[in-house]
């Protein structure tokens, strides 16, 4: 009898040492990090870790507006590099985002940003003719021109995406095929492959994770 | 009786040339089918999809039979050299630029065109690999 009972409470000892362990699921943080000094409210100074964040920037987008980080602030959003004449990992890396988009639609707090590394030929209306082949209406979906530098820099600095042109390459560009997921504080909390179907599907379970970390 | 065993083993092997004649169509038709796969997945699924449902109105899908059977004699020159005019595919126009394949052999473009035309609802039946050479010299 009494080896019944003992057993019994290990058992419930460690399921609940078990599920004590259980967090809330949190995304990680991607990039440069450091530490700083900063005072709470209280005014007590504290130690607290600050990550990298993507800076300001203003850009033409599809309707040849100009748009800038204002755009995206306060919204998660997904941002990803590419050109319209790409004929290799562009319309599969599309074709999955928009999948993402349509499942977020309706949903205000997200916000899709593409920008376009081809500064040659995608001027702003070819961008234009692009969304509306593809199937996007509306501001939910930024296609993004810019000049070489900026866009080049945004991309391999902050977002760290290797972008680049490349006489070699079948397009004459070559690029990683990343969708970014970048939160509420223009932080890097996830890079999703956009050719692998099971990383997209990642990046879909993925932004109402980082979606519910705000609403506390 | 003799005559007829004779007769008999005479009209067998006949029955019998002709069934493994259809059998070499079929074993090509496989092995088109099953590199074309591979072809296709490396070269098309890109634009046209895995399903061959195309992409928005950027790359056309590739169910509609009526005009793959209509251009049937132009396929293969489409897939090499790419396509640079509009084409009406499902009553829908389609303008973007296709790009070519001029690293495709002809055995390739065979085997991809063979694949295309007998999946995604398709039924066209074999191409040989020799049709499709004489083809793709005559390319406009």
């Amino acid at each position: 009898m009494n080896k019944i009972i003992s057993s019994i409470a290990i058992c419930l000892l460690s399921i609940t040492i078990l599920s004590s362990c259980q967090q809330e699921k949190k995304l990680p943080f991607y990039g440069e990090r450091h530490a700083e000094t900063v005072k709470d409210a209280a005014g007590v100074e504290k130690i607290d870790t600050v990550y990298q964040t993507i800076p300001n920037w203003s850009f033409l987008n599809q309707d040849s507006v100009v748009t800038t980080n204002k755009a995206t602030d306060g919204k998660v959003y997904v941002a990803d590099f590419f050109f319209t004449s790409c004929t290799t990992i562009c319309p599969t890396m599309h074709r999955n985002l928009m999948t993402v988009y349509k499942e977020f639609k309706t949903n205000p707090d997200i916000m899709f940003v593409s920008h376009t590394i081809d500064f040659k030929y995608d001027r702003p209306y070819v961008l234009k003719k692009y969304a509306q082949k593809l199937g996007v209406d509306g501001p939910k979906w930024q296609f993004l021109y810019g000049s070489k530098d900026s866009v080049y820099t945004l991309a391999e600095k902050n977002y760290l995406v290797a972008v680049g042109e490349d006489s070699t390459a079948k397009d004459g560009y070559i690029h990683q095929g990343y969708l970014v997921l970048i939160d509420k504080d223009r932080r890097i909390r996830g890079a999703y492959d956009g050719t692998k179907e099971d990383q997209v599907e990642q990046l879909k379970k993925d932004i109402p994770v980082l979606l519910a970390e705000y609403k506390k | 009786m003799r005559k007829y065993i004779i007769n008999f083993i005479f009209l067998l092997s006949i029955v019998a040339i002709i069934v493994s004649c259809q059998n070499q169509e079929t074993i090509d038709l496989q092995n088109y089918m099953s590199n074309g796969k591979d072809i296709y997945k490396a070269k098309c699924q890109n634009c046209h999809g895995e399903n061959g449902e195309g992409l928005g109105q950027l790359a056309p899908p590739l169910t509609d039979s009526v005009f793959l059977k209509t251009n049937k004699n132009r396929l293969a020159c489409i897939i090499k050299n790419g396509a640079n005019e509009s084409l009406i595919i499902h009553g829908k126009e389609y303008k973007e630029k296709m790009p070519a394949f001029p690293e495709l052999a002809d055995i390739d473009v065979a085997q991809v065109m063979v694949y295309v035309t007998n999946s995604f609802g398709n039924k066209q039946g074999f191409v040989p690999y020799t049709e499709v050479s004489t083809q793709l010299q005559n390319c406009k």
